[in-house]
C-alpha cells in the first residue's frame, strides 16, 4: 500500500471491535433487517421472477446505455428539464458551485445522495463557502456528528440513541439526556422545517431516470426530498449513469424490489416522478460517469452497475455487520462497495475485496442478481496480480509460501505451533498474527498427521 | 470533446453485445387476482400507518373529519364536492411557502395499489406540489374500482399520460433512523387518513 494510504479495513474493523457489546448490537440489528427482508420477499410468490426481471432489464440496459443516456438527455429537455454532464467528481461539484454562485445562493439543503458522498460535495462547497443541510434524518445527524454516513440507506445505524441524544443536546438545543427517538425525531422536524422554508436551492439523489419520457424518481420515507425540491426555486438532481431504466413500466419491477430488500417495506412512502419544473423554477440533472464507463468496461465487473442501492447485501454481509461501515473507507460500504471502490482507485482500495467471507450470502439477497460474491474473488485476483496485495495479508501468505516450501521447516512450524496453541493462545490470539485477524484460529490436533501417519506406520510393524 | 461526447463515447466503446429486454407480461398476468383488493388495501395500508375508512358517501367523510379536525384550523381541498374547506384551485398562486400553516389537506387519488398501499396523485391532484409534504395532516379520497392489485398494473394504468410530477404516497411521514424506532411524522404528514368511496 502506498504511503499516503490510511488505515485499511482489518485496522479500522479492530477500531469498531474494541466496544464489543456494540458490535453484537449492530450485529443483531442488521440481522433482524435482514429477517424483515425475507419475510417481504417471501410473501411474494413471484419474487424470483422480479429478480431476474430486474437483472434481464439492467442487462439490456447495460448493452444499450449510450443510446438510453441520449433517448433520456432529449426527453428531459423535452420536458424543460436542464441536463449536464460531469465525466469526474470534480466537475460534478464545480457544475453544482457554478448553479449556485450565479444565482447568489449561499445555503443549500439536500436529500440523500451516495453521489454527492463519492463526489464529497459537501467539503467541496463548505469550502467554497456554501452551507449545505443534509435533510434525511440519518444523515443529518452523521452530519452533525462530523461523520460520513456507515450505511447507504441506514446512515447512522452505528449510533445509540444517546449518542444522537448528545449530538441534538449540543446542536439542536434538545434537553440534556434526552434519548427518546420520538421527541428526537420531533427535534428534527421543527428544524429542518425552518431549513426547507428558507433554501431557495435543492438537491436531491435519483433513484431511477427513466429514457422513455425524461422523468427522474426519488424514494423516501420522509418527505424530506419533496420538501425540500418543492420549495426551492431550483431543483438539482445528481445522478450517476447508471440510473437509467429503459420505460416507465418498468418501474413497476424495481419498487417492488428496492424496499421489500431494504428494509421489508412494500414500497417507500413516497415515490416521486418528477417530469417537469414547476411553473417559475428550474429543474437540473447532473449526469455523473466517474469511473462508471470504465466498470462497464471491466466485463467481470460490469454486473455491479445494475445495482439500486438497497443495502441488502450490507444488512446480511457477516463481516460489514461486524465491523461497522466506517472500516470500508469508502462511500459506498459493504460487499457492493468493495466491487466499486477498486474501480475509482486500485492502490486505496486494494484491501476491500478481502473484507468478505465469500460467503455468497449477499448475491443470494441481491434484488438485481449481481454475482457479488464471485466479483470480490476476482477482484483479489486482479488486486494481487497488480501488485497491491494487502500489507497484513501479503506477510501472512509469505510465511506461508515459505513453511509450505520446506517439508523440514513444515513439521517443525506445525509441533511449534501445536504447542503455542495449547500452552500460550494469547501469543496466537493477538494482533500480532495477521491471521487471527481474519479467521478464527483453530484449536490445536492433539497429533498433526505426520505424527499420526508415522504411529500408525510404527503400530503396523 | 466536451464531457457529454467524452461520457457518451466511453460508454459506447465499453458497453457489451446487445441484451433483449425481458417481456412483463407474465409478471402482470400472475399478479392479477382476484382478491378482495378493497381488503388487501385496507390490511396492508394500516399496517403502513395509515388510517383507511370504507365510507358511503362524501357526507360520510365529513363527519369523520368534523370529529378530528375543529372548524379554525386551515384546512385546503382539491375535492370540489367538499366545498366547506377552501379549495386549492383558488389558492394555487400562493407562495408554495405560504402553505406552511395548513393543518389538514384533502386529495383525490384516481389509482391505488392493494399491494403496498400507495396511492398514485400527480400535480393534477394536487394543483401545489408540496401540499400533500407541507401539511400536517392528509387524506386522500379514492373510489374502490380504482383498486389495483400490484404496481404492474398500477403503470399499465398510468400507461404514457403526461404530468409534470406525480407520487406514490403510501402512509404518514415516517423515519426509523433512530436506532431502527418507527417514528411517525418525519418532514410530511403525521397521518395519513383513506376514505375509499364505493
Ligand atoms: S448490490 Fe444488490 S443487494 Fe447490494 S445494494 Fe446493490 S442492489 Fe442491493
Amino acid at each position: 500500500m502506498s504511503s499516503n494510504a490510511t488505515k485499511d479495513h482489518p485496522q479500522l474493523a479492530a477500531i469498531f471491535n474494541r466496544d464489543e457489546p456494540r458490535v453484537d448490537w449492530h450485529d443483531e440489528t442488521l440481522w433482524w433487517v435482514r429477517a424483515k427482508r425475507d419475510i417481504a420477499a417471501h410473501k411474494l410468490p413471484e419474487w424470483e421472477l422480479l429478480r431476474e426481471t430486474a437483472s434481464q432489464i439492467k442487462n439490456n440496459v447495460l448493452s444499450n446505455l449510450s443510446t438510453y443516456l441520449e433517448q433520456f438527455e432529449a426527453n428531459a429537455i423535452n420536458n424543460g428539464i436542464i441536463v449536464h454532464w460531469a465525466a469526474t467528481a470534480e466537475e460534478h461539484n464545480k457544475i453544482i458551485y457554478t448553479l449556485l454562485e450565479k444565482r447568489g445562493i449561499s445555503r443549500m439543503v439536500k436529500s440523500k445522495s451516495m453521489l454527492t458522498e463519492e463526489c464529497h460535495l459537501n467539503e467541496y462547497l463548505l469550502k467554497q463557502g456554501i452551507d449545505v443541510i443534509d435533510s434525511d434524518l440519518g444523515e443529518r445527524i452523521v452530519q452533525l456528528a462530523g461523520e460520513p454516513p456507515s450505511h447507504i440507506v441506514l446512515p447512522c445505524i452505528h449510533k445509540k440513541k444517546e449518542e444522537i441524544g448528545d449530538i441534538f443536546h449540543e446542536h439542536l438545543g434538545s434537553a440534556k439526556g434526552e434519548s427518546d427517538p420520538k421527541i428526537l425525531t420531533e427535534t428534527a422536524r421543527q428544524h429542518l422545517r425552518e431549513v426547507f422554508l428558507t433554501r431557495r436551492a435543492a438537491l436531491t439523489g435519483v433513484n431511477f431516470a427513466i429514457a422513455e419520457t425524461g422523468e427522474f424518481v426519488i424514494c423516501t420515507n420522509e418527505g424530506n426530498a419533496d420538501m425540500g425540491a418543492h420549495l426551492a426555486e431550483i431543483h438539482i438532481a445528481s445522478m450517476g449513469i447508471e440510473k437509467i431504466i429503459p420505460e416507465r413500466k418498468h418501474l413497476g419491477v424495481f419498487l417492488r424490489l428496492l424496499t421489500r430488500s431494504a428494509t421489508g417495506q412494500p414500497i417507500t412512502t413516497y415515490s416521486s416522478h418528477f417530469s417537469k419544473p414547476q411553473d417559475g423554477k428550474e429543474i437540473h440533472i447532473v449526469i455523473v460517469d466517474n469511473g462508471r464507463s470504465i466498470q462497464l468496461g471491466r466485463e467481470d465487473f460490469r454486473n455491479s452497475l445494475k445495482c439500486i442501492r438497497c443495502g441488502a447485501c450490507m444488512n446480511t454481509c457477516p463481516v460489514y455487520r461486524k465491523s461497522g461501515g466506517h472500516s470500508y473507507h469508502t462511500a459506498v460500504a459493504g460487499p457492493i462497495g468493495s466491487i466499486l471502490a477498486p474501480n475509482l482507485d486500485m492502490e486505496k482500495y486494494a484491501d476491500l475485496p478481502f473484507a468478505s467471507t465469500l460467503c455468497g450470502s449477499c448475491s443470494n439477497v441481491c434484488p438485481v442478481k449481481i454475482d457479488i460474491h464471485d466479483q470480490l474473488y476476482k477482484w483479489r485476483q486482479v488486486i494481487v496480480k497488480a501488485g497491491y496485495t494487502p500489507k497484513a495479508k501479503t506477510l501472512a501468505m509469505k510465511g506461508m509460501a515459505f513453511t509450505l516450501s520446506s517439508p523440514m521447516i513444515y513439521r517443525a512450524a506445525g509441533k511449534m505451533g501445536r504447542f503455542t496453541f495449547k500452552y500460550a493462545p494469547f501469543a496466537v490470539n493477538n494482533g500480532a498474527n495477521p491471521w487471527y485477524k481474519h479467521r478464527e484460529m483453530p484449536k490445536a490436533p492433539e497429533q498433526s498427521f505426520g505424527e499420526w501417519y508415522a504411529k500408525r506406520k510404527e503400530n503396523k510393524k | 470533446m466536451s464531457s457529454r461526447e467524452n461520457i457518451l463515447a466511453a460508454v459506447k466503446a465499453n458497453q457489451f453485445s446487445q441484451a433483449d429486454l425481458p417481456c412483463l407480461e407474465v409478471l402482470s398476468t400472475l399478479t392479477a387476482t382476484n382478491d378482495n383488493l378493497v381488503e388487501k388495501y385496507k390490511t396492508i395500508g394500516s399496517a403502513g400507518g395509515s388510517f383507511i375508512y370504507e365510507v358511503a358517501d362524501y357526507a360520510a367523510i365529513q363527519n369523520i373529519l368534523h370529529k378530528e379536525f375543529k372548524p379554525s384550523v386551515k384546512i385546503i381541498s382539491g375535492i370540489k364536492e367538499m366545498n366547506e374547506y377552501t379549495y386549492v384551485a383558488d389558492v394555487k398562486h400562493e407562495l408554495s411557502h405560504s402553505f406552511a400553516d395548513v393543518e389538514l389537506c384533502i386529495l383525490w387519488s384516481g389509482l391505488g395499489v392493494a399491494e403496498n398501499g400507495a396511492l398514485w396523485l400527480t400535480e393534477e391532484d394536487m394543483t401545489v406540489r408540496v401540499l400533500p409534504f407541507i401539511a400536517q395532516h392528509l387524506a386522500v379520497v379514492i373510489s374502490k374500482t380504482n383498486l389495483v392489485p400490484t404496481m404492474a398494473q398500477a403503470y399499465e394504468k398510468i400507461g404514457n399520460a403526461t404530468y409534470g410530477y406525480g407520487a406514490f404516497i403510501s402512509g404518514p411521514s415516517k423515519t426509523a433512523d433512530i436506532e431502527q424506532s418507527l417514528v411517525i411524522g418525519a418532514h410530511g404528514p403525521r397521518s395519513l387518513s383513506v376514505f375509499i368511496l364505493p
